[in-house]
Parts: structure tokens; sequence; C-alpha cells
């Protein structure tokens, strides 16, 4: 979600490619960057004992004195108007406080929309009950508040809408017939063309031409979308279950026209997020109505109101090409295709964006068009565009590779690119074939028959795939870190970031405690709060590498006021900042560590209680100079039933290259639940979108269906820990790079099995009888 | 949620007169029926908790076992007698639902349980089973769960039982108390197919209760078995299921018992498969004619049409595994 890094684009390619950071890796270089210690150590997650012990408190357990609770209904047609809406039982049904619909809404501004500012965050430009127009099956019509959630809910059932239905496109097929290039794919031309692709797939010794299609998806997060909002005059408090505090207050205040300061959102924690916690109507409704109500008020959407309210992840149509010469090196990548959107949202899905890094070819063509449906506005899901890219590219490479007669891990050292090939840059840190040797050797592909439906125990058939996972470094600017560090010896780090659970706050606490020199129990991370300095979302992986960028410049700006502090009668004396460290609770001399003064000596000689510093890091410019992306080999065994075409998936290695690992056990957890969202898309995950009426018809846990726990076998990561010379503690984040290449991964050990290639998403038993 | 009434019984005279009167329902564990509620597919008037039912599953004289109404889906499982007289039934009740759902769901409420058609469960939607002669937007729309058996041009739901489908291959007995009296039904005649009225979904009169189910005596069942086949490996409703239970003579097929879940508006008895097993060799071949037999009849539909091959095969596949385990 390369949101922020887009606005400041322009900016940014102007710029002088000169990176002024401490951590690249020269001479006095970041000292942690290849330090182990506290940081890589398998800290378990902080706030582990309170959410075990239900001490944590989630967006939908405030309670606000004189709250009241919200419901929706939901429009039944996907596109047409209100032509009545009858309210009368609803606003008579008991505890009922209020019913708004579109008739008495507070005016609002129209809701920026993703892209088209720093700070904007809504999914979809549309007027938020505004007006009787239906946009989407599914979209909220009307809210009552409530005494209590029950009685809310009974009277949102009591409402009676009539509509005059209007033409909808509610069929891809239709669709597809006037599919067009978006202005851009976040940012990247939405057509790239190197060479004459398509004469060099006529041309080639060996070629495969496939289309591979991918179906929607739903966000399903454990925790649903709720908040608690209040109004104190024109100050706004939104507790949010949020993966992004700033934009929403900036959003937020737009859309009332207040300014940004009034307004204050907090999400200290999120049950969950994968793209979907961002902003919605949920949010704007509660406000709205908060104010007409003059109460506080919490929304808590039902399983189905995230279907029906909540995007997800589109459907798509890829085709890929692929031409080899006789040495298996490619003389043409063609990766092109279409994805559903709406005329009021901006999210193309960018599933190209694998295809533009990731191997050599003398003549590449890569094309994403989108296809206007009415529909709810799709949105970021668990690493957009490169889990379903991943899929259609890497399958394409295995039926090279059988095309070819080749090892699939061989043809991928056979198109290993010298620098990135529609860049050209230097990639900062690649180590693809590395983790793909490694991977290899511990998931024993040795074993692998290269005949499919060699390998049969029973009725199950056996079989071995592989695939490249891969997902971009991104490091976002704006990030700012707080330190106040205490003469008792304590540190209190802030910023604005986002703990949903992946461990954020345990890493940077180790990390702050690593930097400073303290244990980790001197250290505090605050995070989720706009009152904080600002941070970036929680988005395309960025937030490790972000935060990391801000604390090393607040730190430094830290370093400077206590060398100031301390004095000519400290043993610091005369040290220069690149000359000090953390060390042992205070400062030391790189060179001499024997030169120390511990902070609580500074302060107490320089008689102040705190010392309190902020700054923002740096700007990103190492995304402008080098080509920077997270890489890994996927693994996988499967079984195939030969009776029913039952998938199992036996066994599974992730092998990654994503820098240096700050935390062994947040981040084997991260790359597993990965692939396992990574196991979902492959064989079981699929929202049925009803082509007739628009509307989602499973939305329910029961029908959709995630991966249930008997679904997940033994997960096995390992990485290469290589630091990358040009981020911040030689890291990458590591949010979604896990789930991609999965799906790929399972198709191709299916195929193994059994001779069967599956080019459309879910792999269901159907599709292998 | 509509307002109801909820009222405990204490047994079944006082459960069948408060359950007498437009609205009222029989509520088990809930955990199909407050589903429904919430979502305003059903809006009793009035509960009538009947959990305090009886829960004994006690042996019958001449052999058999009486399992109390109110008996949890858990409880029936683990029951020893069941492990070993009866494991089809078993191994049916452990591939639904999950352990919580199972502690909480009884058996009278397993039996009674309502389709898993999505266009059943969203009110924007056509239903016959709903709202009688609205349609049916499953015929045309998403029916990969939906029945290849018995279906009608009014609905194409299935039941989503798995219990069931082993009580129907066991020659269940469902004992009914009511208004009228108290009266016996097989199990197998107690869910209709759904012709003209998909929304009248079993013979129960107005009031009936189930009170308990009796399992004859029928010895081979102690060789017997539940195939499930579905989208993930647990926690999902069947795509096919087959209970069986298989009686050998040395290779001949003296007895069968056959059932298929997943395929129908109710749990589907395979009498055409058995008449054509019984007596003829156990092979392969045979138990293909066999299968063949039962779904010559099959009807797919846009989503479904699958199920029929999968249902050939599942039928196969169970009795090759009986059969071999029993020679």
């Amino acid at each position: 979600m390369s949101v922020i890094q887009d606005a400041a684009q322009s900016v940014m390619r102007t710029a002088i490619a000169y990176v002024p950071d401490r951590w690249v890796g020269t001479a006095g270089g970041d000292p942690l960057r290849t330090k182990h210690g506290l940081l890589g150590a398998p800290v378990s997650r902080l706030d582990g004992p309170d959410k075990v012990r239900g001490a944590a408190r989630f967006a939908a357990e405030v309670t606000l004195p004189g709250m009241v609770y919200a419901a929706l209904h939901y429009s039944r047609i996907a596109r047409g108007r209100i032509a009545s809406i009858d309210t009368a039982a609803a606003e008579a049904a008991p505890g009922v406080t209020l019913v708004m619909t579109h008739l008495n809404a507070p005016r609002m501004n129209k809701p920026p929309i993703m892209m088209t500012a720093p700070k904007a965050a809504a999914p979809s430009d549309l007027p938020v009950m505004q007006d009787a127009e239906i946009h989407w099956n599914g979209q909220p019509v009307a809210l009552v508040l409530a005494d209590t959630q029950e009685q809310a809910d009974h009277a949102a059932a009591l409402i009676e809408v009539t509509y005059e239905g209007a033409p909808a496109v509610t069929s891809f097929e239709v669709a597809k017939a006037h599919a067009h290039h978006p202005p851009t794919i976040l940012g990247e031309p939405p057509e790239l063309k190197i060479g004459d692709a398509e004469a060099a797939l006529k041309g080639a010794a060996v070629s495969v031409d496939h289309v591979y299609r991918t179906p929607r998806h739903n966000h399903n997060a454990i925790e649903l979308h709720a908040c608690t909002v209040a109004w104190d005059g024109d100050a706004l408090t939104v507790h949010d279950a949020s993966q992004l505090v700033n934009a929403t207050a900036w959003t937020l205040a737009q859309i009332f026209g207040v300014d940004e300061k009034q307004v204050r959102v907090t999400s200290p924690y999120v049950g969950g997020g994968f793209g979907g916690k961002c902003l919605w109507w949920h949010q704007i409704l509660a406000a709205a109505a908060s104010r007409l109500a003059g109460r506080p008020v919490r929304i808590v959407l039902s399983r189905e109101g995230v279907f029906r309210m909540i995007g997800g992840r589109t459907v798509t149509e890829q085709r890929v090409a692929l031409g080899a010469k006789a040495d298996g090196t490619l003389a043409a990548l063609i990766h092109t295709g279409v994805v559903a959107m709406t005329t009021h949202n901006n999210c193309p899905e960018q599933f190209t964006f694998p295809a533009r890094h990731l191997y050599a070819a003398d003549a590449i063509h890569l094309e994403q068009e989108v296809a206007d449906m009415d529909m709810l506005a799709n949105t970021f899901m668990r690493a957009p565009g490169e889990a379903v890219g991943t899929f259609a590219l890497e399958s394409a490479l295995d039926e090279l590779a059988e095309a070819m007669q080749l090892d699939p891990i061989e043809l991928r050292r056979r198109i290993e690119p010298a620098k990135d090939p529609t860049s050209g840059h230097d990639f900062s840190s690649r180590h693809l074939l590395d983790a793909y040797a490694k991977g290899a050797e511990k998931f024993g592909w040795d074993k692998r028959a290269a005949q499919p439906g060699a390998r049969r125990e029973g009725e199950w058939l056996i079989g071995m795939g592989v695939a490249t996972a891969t997902y971009p470094y991104m490091r976002f600017p704006g990030c700012a870190a707080r330190i106040r560090l205490g003469a008792d010896g304590q540190a209190v780090v802030s910023i604005a970031t986002h703990e949903m659970g992946m461990g954020t706050a345990t890493v940077q606490t180790q990390h702050a405690a690593a930097r400073l020199g303290l244990p980790l129990d001197r250290v505090r991370f605050d995070y989720g709060d706009t009152t904080l300095p600002e941070g970036t979302l929680a988005g395309g992986s960025n937030q490790t590498a972000s935060n990391a960028g801000a604390i090393i410049a607040a730190h430094e700006a830290l370093v400077t006021e206590l060398l100031k502090l301390a004095g000519n009668d400290s043993p610091l004396a005369g040290l220069k900042v690149d000359e000090v460290e953390g060390f042992d609770g205070g400062l030391a001399s790189i060179a001499d560590p024997t030169r120390h003064e511990s902070y609580a000596s500074i302060l107490a000689r320089a008689q102040r209680d705190e010392v309190v510093v902020e700054a923002e890091g740096a700007m990103p410019l190492e995304g402008q100079k080098y080509s920077m992306h997270s890489t890994g080999a996927q693994f996988a065994e499967v079984r195939v039933n030969a009776v029913t075409g039952e998938v199992r998936v036996s066994r599974f290695l992730g092998s990654f290259d994503c820098g240096r690992i700050l935390n062994a056990k947040t981040a084997t957890s991260q790359f597993r639940g990965g692939i396992i969202m990574g196991l979902g898309l492959a064989l079981t995950e699929e929202t049925l979108f009803d082509e007739r009426s628009g509307r989602i018809m499973n939305p329910s846990l029961a029908e959709y269906h995630v991966p249930v726990h008997m679904d997940v076998p033994e997960i096995d990561v390992i990485w290469t820990d290589a630091p990358d010379p040009h981020s911040p503690l030689g890291a990458r984040g590591i949010g979604e790079i896990g789930i991609t290449g999965v799906a790929a991964a399972v198709a191709n050990a299916i195929y193994n099995a059994t001779g069967k290639r599956i080019r459309d998403l879910p792999i269901t038993l159907d599709k292998l009888m | 949620m509509t307002p109801f009434t909820y009222a405990r019984a204490t047994g079944p005279a006082d459960a069948i007169r408060m359950g007498q009167g437009d609205g009222a329902k029989y509520l088990g564990g809930g955990t199909n029926l407050v589903d429904l509620m919430r979502e305003t597919i059903e809006h009793p008037a009035t509960l009538v908790d009947v959990t305090g039912l009886s829960t004994a599953i006690e042996p019958l004289d001449g052999g058999g076992l009486r399992i109390g109404a109110a008996a949890s889906n858990t409880s029936l499982a683990a029951h020893p007698q069941v492990r070993e007289a009866y494991p089809v039934l078993a191994r049916a009740i452990l591939a639904g639902a999950s352990g919580q759902i199972r502690n909480m769901a009884t058996v009278g409420g397993n039996i009674l349980q309502r389709t898993r058609c999505t266009y059943f469960y969203d009110d924007a939607a056509r239903c016959n089973k709903r709202a009688p002669g609205a349609g049916c937007d499953a015929i045309d729309g998403f029916n990969r769960i939906h029945a290849i058996l018995g279906a009608s041009p009014a609905c194409v739901a299935t039941h989503p039982s798995d219990m069931c489908v082993a009580l129907a291959a066991l020659d269940a007995t469902v004992r009914l108390d009511g208004p009228e009296g108290a009266r016996e039904l097989p199990l197998a005649a107690l869910h209709r197919l759904p012709g003209a009225r998909p929304d009248v979904e079993t013979e129960l009169r107005p009031g009936e209760l189930i009170v308990a189910v009796d399992l004859p005596a029928l010895p081979f069942a102690a060789r017997s078995t539940y195939r499930k086949v579905r989208d993930r490996a647990s926690y999902a409703f069947a795509l096919v299921s087959v209970a069986a239970a298989l009686d050998l003579e040395g290779n001949i097929v003296r007895d069968v018992r056959l059932a298929l879940g997943g395929v129908a508006h109710k749990p589907w008895r395979a009498e055409a498969a058995e008449a054509a097993l019984r007596g003829k060799p156990a092979t392969a071949e045979n138990f293909r004619a066999a299968a063949e037999a039962e779904l010559s009849a099959a009807v797919g539909l846009r989503d479904n049409a699958f199920k029929i091959e999968l249902a050939r095969r599942t039928i196969v596949a169970v009795l090759g595994e009986l059969a071999e385990v029993q020679a």
C-alpha cells in the first residue's frame, strides 16, 4: 500500500541520489545493523499477557458515559435509488434513540479517496448517506441508535425500504468488454513494454501461454470492525480498530469540516488487520450519528456487515505467456490482465508487480486493466497484487519448466537477473537463489519425482511444488518518534504506529532497548494514538523500517542532547555523536567502552529529571536508488485423493530472504500466518458474488471457507538473515511476503501429484476429479 | 432478532402443553435455531426449552439403544455402546460441526436443523422455503451444496445433518409425543422431499415433539463407517457423505445398509443400491453397479453436477473399505 510513497514520489524522484542515513554500511555506520543480542532474539510479544488475561481493551470494549449502540440496515439492490424509507416502526421500537438515513444525516464533505492526498484514507469517494443513490448491494441505508445492541439490531430489522432499481453492471464478463487502463497502478504505469514481447514469444524455442483466474475474497479478521466515538464540541474522539490512525483522523477531519488536530484516533489493539482495518463507512456513520444524537456511539459490525460493507480482494483474470530460448533463459515475459473495480475507488490489485522485478527476459510486456462494476469498493488485502500475481506467474514458470524438462528451481537459476529487469537499478540485497538452495535442502526437494503422478500411497497421490515469494521493501516518509529518557533510567518511545498482533511494539521495544543500552523492561513503547508523533499506516509491510528509521533519528537527537548535557566533566567529554552508543544504562565510547557514563549520572549532574527529544526519520531515498525487494522460496507437499479429489497439504516450508530478522519468534509467526492465508487462497477461499444481484451470498464463517486447523500442516520457516545494507537495521518488512507464492507452490505440487494443471482458484475437489 | 418469550419445560407433558399455539418452537442447544433467529429467518413468538428432557442413552430390551432427545451430540458420539455397536453413528457425529457446537447440540435439534442453502439464509433472496410461492434463487444461482436427488422445481436445498445419515442407514425410529398422543416414525420417513411445499420439512404434526430415537439391534453395524467429503478438512458441510454397514458371508453380501448425505432434502437412504447388492459378490464392479442404480435418477445443476460422480466414487470406496475390513 504505497499511499504515502506515491504522494512523495515526485519529490523524491528529483532528489539527488544521496542516502544521508547512518545505517548504511559505510564506516561509522549503525553498529546495530549487524549486532545480535536483543535484536533478533525470540522475545515473546509484550502485549501477550494482557491479551491472554483479557486485560487488553479493544475498540468495541471502550465504554463511554451515555453511550448508545448502533446497527445498520443494508441495501438489497446493486444500483438505483431509495424510493421510500419507512423508519416509523424502528423509531417506535424499545430503546431507540435515533434512526439516521440520508434524509436526516448531517451534511458531510465528500470523502477524500486514497492516493489523492498524503493522508487521504477513504476507500471510496461516494458521499456517505447524503442522498438516495444506491451504488452497491449491501450499502448502508439507515443507522439505528439504541440503548442496547440487541435493541438496535431489532429496530434495524424493522426498517422498510422500497427501491427504484437501475441497470447495474454486476457481471465481470459484461464489465470486461469495457475494461480500460486505470490512470496508474499505485503510481506505476498500467502498461510497461521492453522490446516486442509478442514477437519474441512467437520466435521462442519453447513457450507457454495461459489464462489464470482468482476469485473475490473477503476480509475475515477475528475481531469484527468496531469503533466507539464521541464528540466534545467540534472535537471528535474515535476509539478504533485501525491500521492507519493518522490518516483516519485527517480524513474524518475533512469529512466533518473540522481541524485535523480536533480529531483523535486511538487504536491500542487490533484483532487482525490484513488491509481491512482501514477507514470505512462505519466510523463516518458512527461519528455522524453521534453528532446528531449528542451521545457517544459504539458500532460493531456483524460478520455479515463486514462482508456487506468492508471491501475485499477483487476478482482477477491474468494471462501469462513465457517464451524460452534453448538455454532456458527467457526471450519473452508477458503478464497482462484485468480486475474488477468501481468508478468510485482506486485499488487496481497490482498483480503485475512481481513480474516487474523477479526475472530476466529479453522482452517484457506487462499490462493491467480494470473493469468497472457496481459493487462495494474493493481494497487492499493480504499482499494485494503480489498474492494473486505470483499465483499466475509462478504457475506459468512451473508449466514452462515442465515443457522444457527442467527442474523448476534450475529454471529460476537460469533467469535470475543481475539487475532489476525493468528499472535497471541494482538490487540492494537479493539472495533468492540462496533461499531456494537452503529451502530445497531442508525440504528434501531431491525426493520430488520429476514425472507427475509417480507417487501414490493408497488413495493418495503425493506431489511437491515450489514457487517464488516476493514483496517490495517500503519505508514511508513522515514517520516521527519521540524518546523520553528519565533520570530513573526508564525510557518511553512513542510513535503513532500500529500493533495488530504481529509484534510491531515488541520489535521496536527490542530495538529501542538495544539502541539505548537498557534492559527490555526499562523501555516502554507507546503507539496507536494520534496524540503521539505521527507514524505511517500499517500497510505495504513498511512499519518495521519506517519505525526503525524514526527511532534511529530520535536516538541521534537524544545522544546529541545527552553529550551536550554531559559537558566537559564527563568521561564522554569530547566524543561526537557517531563515536558513542547506548551501553549498560548509559552512553559509552564505541572505541573504548570504559569511557562510559550512566544516563542517571548525566541527568543528575545536569539537574534534569528527563530528556525528551523528537525527530522524523530520514527521507526514504534508498528506495529511489536501489531495487529493494524481499524474496523467498515456498515449498509445498500435497496429497490429493484419487477418489474424491480432496487436497491435503501435508508439509510446507517457507525459505525467506527478507533482510535481517529482528525477532525470530514474531517473524516465524508472521511468515506462518501468511502461508496459512496462502493455503486459503490456494484451496478454499472464495466470496460467492451473485452476478444476478451483485450480492454476496456467503457472508459467514461457516460458508466462507478460511483454512481450519486440520487444513494446516506443520509449517517450517527458515531465512537467510542477510542484512540489507540500505535499510534501517538491515531489515525489510515481512508482513505480507508470507502469502505470496503459496498458491502457486500448492498448485504446482498438485500438478506434480496428479498431472492436472488447475489455473483457477480455489482448487476445490471437483476440479481434480 | 424478534422479541420472544422463553420457557423451560420440566418434562415432555410440560413441553407439549407449552409448545401448543402458533409461533411456539422447541429449543434444544440452539446451535441452529438461534442463528436463524439472529438472521431473522426464524421468528418464533415462544421458545420452549426442552434441554431438560431425557438425556439418557440406554439399552432396549431385545437389543438396540434408546437415545433421549436432549442427549448432546458429544455424549452420543462418545457413548461406549455407540462406538462399539454403531461406529457409523459415532463417526458421523464427529464429522459434523465443531467440538463446541457438538457439546451444545442435542439429538432432537440435530434432526430438525435446517438447510444451509445460502438463499434460504438471506431474506433479500427468493426462497420458497421461507416464503412459499416466492420462487427459488438457488436453482440458477450458487448451488454447489445443493441436491442431486429428489429435488423439485420449487426447491433444491439439502438437509445438512451428518448424524441423520447414519440414523437413516441404521433404520432408526423417532419417538414422538404431542397434543394427539405418542407415536413413532422411521427416521427415513420423518423428513420430506420438497415437492411443491419445501416449507414443510417434516411429517411432524403441530406441537409434536421428538422425545427419543431408537436404534434397533443390528449386529453387523459393528462393521460400519461414515465418510464425509467436503471443501475443507473440518468444519464444512458435506458435499457428499456416505454411511454404510456391510454384512458379508464369505464374499457374498448378505445384507447392507447405505445412506447418503449432502445430496437431497432429506437423509437419503439408498434402497436401490442396497437391493442391487444383496446376494451379490462384494466386488468393486458390483459396488459400482449398486451406486449406479441409486444415482441413475440424479440430476445435476450448474455447480453441483460433479456430486453425481463424487457420490458414485465415494459409495464404491466406502463399500470397498468395509469389504476389505471384513474379508
